[in-house]
């Protein structure tokens, strides 16, 4: 099983470095096609990492690592409950964004130089999740991050060039902070092996040097995942990307590398008795809560409005994992426990119903080309499943009943009641209210209302779109309604990882 | 571009044996010496642009062009991957697949210099194309109709 490992960093690699060449001989015919074979087959391998060892470690080139520090150490990814679910996070809405991308790019020229970066985009998350070292996650993340540039870019318009350079430059100084900080880390401990690092902070006093350090991290990863004093760039790079790419971005890049960077390190490397940490991460998390929705509400384009909401609902994720943090501090390990998973259950179904609201908003900038929300109306008779598909995430995300949304924000208030936070329950409750409100306006004028003259011939858009967004509906109703099933395969081992602790150094060396 | 006097292109055409010739010495020494595939492709990438700059457009249109960087410099990714994949054969990925002697010869590095090899045609090539790029983006002024020509592939 170990074996498998790498391939989830070489199929999307090798994809990516074909595609040129392939667009030369033939143009626009085997695209499309190389791409859904690689990421097909990237979520069958994630599929089968469920049914292997609760950890899987694999060392490059057979150089095997000690839990020693000392000793000599080799390159190594691991594969845990954590990294199992983000995997699949980050196959299934590829899988999704590349199948709706087959007809969306239609419209553009040079798709095949479109794929190559996507590819590279998705080796880099699969890279960023799978290492267990601290350097090769800058250098996935960079991998990861330059692509997403490329992508942003990619229609050359002057608003889109703006966008990409914007998030180039902000993004380039995250990364600055996240190598300073690997540097200040590397210098204390003298290796960069993640789990190492745990096993030498557990035994040792507190330090100065390692709290800038960990300041660094939580400003670097804290601006990739769009917390609010970093978030500057999110709103403009993700709607600026075509509707497929602004999925992936919104829906898989700022968790794969923001939030599970960030959760990673706070709990599996530093350790969350770090003082200071639980509540810098609980004051983000509100802040960019709050924030991003009363942000979104003043949006008139239908994108840009959604790329607020993912600031507020990663708001949510990092609040609960920072409540998480403080509860496990303070040695409150059932309210830790729920309040953890309720984070990392929303955290997944973000995922899904973000990446398909972008999807319906390409499928309607598709056909109408329009993204203001107050000249486009009545989608919902002219384009019927694109309209279904737009209400089933509208209500998701609003957290109305059976669907996805609905369970995790209800976790998540039960667990900051719980781990008395009060006050913070009811501002989640609170904006829970507003973004449903925000999505009522979305249905309001986007799905209803009368046709307009210009869009009485607008059509239904074509198969793969549609199938790419009931795919994704489909999982915001089953993602909610079978938690009781899917917990325990994929949220409980995810947060058995985090909740593991400093423990993590000990699965990984297998003691 | 109309290239330089023909002082330039002789000498050019004397030289670029050679820096080639160092860039091959770098890359293939790269596992005992400093250098390795990324310098030693800097080096190659110099000899192309070489061409380039004492020649002109001509070699660009004789099959020197942009389609030839992107096609060595994905040949060169995907044949590091090879490299790494291969190690398989030898249990992990990335491990020796090659039997790696002692001493100073050129097979003591194991699949190292076949990596660098791979790394190196990739960086000779990127950055070629990227000086290209460039080089596109500053007469784009004047040679805009031809540059459009080629650049419909949907």
């Amino acid at each position: 099983m170990e074996n498998v490992l790498p391939l989830f960093v070489v199929i999307p690699l090798a994809a990516g470095f074909v595609l040129p060449v392939v667009g030369l001989l033939k143009p626009g015919r085997f695209c499309a096609p190389i791409c859904l074979g690689a990421v097909g087959a990237l979520v069958v391998l994630s599929c089968m990492m469920f049914a292997g060892e609760p950890v899987v470690v694999t060392w490059m080139g057979g150089w095997v690592g000690q839990a020693d520090p000392s000793s000599v150490t080799g390159i190594a990814m691991v594969c845990d409950g954590l990294t199992r679910l983000i995997l699949l996070i980050i196959s299934v809405v590829s899988l999704a964004a590349v199948l709706f991308s087959t007809s969306y790019m239609r419209s553009y020229t040079k798709v095949c130089l479109y794929y190559g970066p996507m590819m590279l985009m998705i080796a880099g998350m699969n890279g960023v999740v799978l290492s267990g070292d601290l350097f090769n996650i800058y250098v996935f993340l960079e991998v990861a991050a330059i692509a997403s540039y490329a992508l942003v870019g990619f229609g050359v318009e002057s608003e889109e060039l703006e966008a990409s350079f914007k998030y180039l430059v902000l993004s380039a100084i995250a990364s600055g902070f996240i190598l300073l900080g690997v540097a200040i880390v590397y210098n204390l401990t003298g290796t960069l092996n993640l789990a190492q690092i745990g096993a030498l902070i557990e035994g040792s006093e507190p330090n100065k040097a390692l709290l800038l350090a960990i300041g660094l991290f939580l400003a670097g990863f804290g601006l990739k995942a769009a917390m609010v004093p970093f978030h500057a760039w999110l709103p403009d790079a993700h709607p600026s990307a075509p509707a497929p790419v602004s999925a992936m971005l919104s829906g898989i890049l700022i968790k794969a590398s923001g939030v599970y960077v960030l959760a990673r390190i706070v709990f599996n490397v530093v350790g969350v008795h770090q003082s200071a940490v639980p509540a810098v991460l609980i004051m983000m998390g509100t802040l960019s809560l709050v924030v991003g929705a009363l942000l979104m509400t003043a949006q008139w384009d239908f994108k840009r409005l959604l790329a607020y909401s993912s600031i507020s609902h990663m708001g949510y994720v990092i609040l609960a994992l920072g409540v998480g943090a403080e509860q496990m501090a303070a040695g409150q390990h059932a309210a830790a426990s729920l309040i953890m998973f309720a984070g990392l259950f929303h955290l997944a179904n973000h995922a899904v119903f973000k990446s398909l609201l972008f999807l319906c908003s390409g499928s309607v900038v598709h056909r109408t080309g329009l993204r203001d929300m107050r000249a486009v109306a009545g989608i919902a008779r002219r384009m019927p499943v694109t309209g279904f598909c737009t209400r089933v995430g509208s209500l998701s995300i609003g957290g109305v009943p059976p669907f996805n949304g609905f369970f995790s924000k209800l976790l998540i208030v039960i667990g900051l009641c719980w781990a008395g936070h009060p006050f913070l329950a009811v501002v989640a409750v609170l904006i829970s209210f507003v973004t449903l409100y925000t999505f009522i306006k979305v249905q309001r004028y986007v799905l209803e209302g009368d046709v307009p003259q210009e869009f009485s011939a607008v059509t239904e858009s074509p198969l793969p779109m549609l199938v790419a967004m009931a795919f994704l509906s489909v999982l915001c109703l089953g993602m909610g309604l079978l938690l009781p099933l899917h917990r325990f395969v994929l949220l409980e081992p995810a947060k058995d990882a985090l909740f593991n602790g400093l423990g993590y150094a000990r699965s990984v060396f297998g003691g | 571009m109309r290239g330089m006097t023909l002082i330039v292109k002789t000498t050019a055409s004397l030289l670029i044996g050679f820096v080639v010739l160092f860039g091959a010495y770098i890359i293939l020494t790269g596992h005992l010496s400093p250098g390795g595939g990324f310098a030693g492709g800097v080096i190659l990438a110099a000899g192309l642009l070489l061409i380039v700059l004492a020649f002109g457009a001509d070699p660009l249109r004789k099959g020197l062009g942009h389609n030839f960087a992107l096609v060595w410099e994905s040949l060169g990714a995907v044949g590091f991957l090879a490299v790494a994949l291969l190690g398989f054969i030898a249990g992990t990925f990335f491990a020796h697949f090659i039997p790696h002697l002692t001493g100073f010869g050129l097979l003591t590095g194991g699949s190292i210099v076949l990596s660098n090899i791979a790394i190196g045609i990739k960086v000779g090539a990127g950055l070629f194309g990227a000086f290209l790029m460039l080089a596109a983006f500053r007469a784009s002024e004047s040679a805009d109709k031809t540059e459009k020509g080629d650049g419909n592939d949907t």
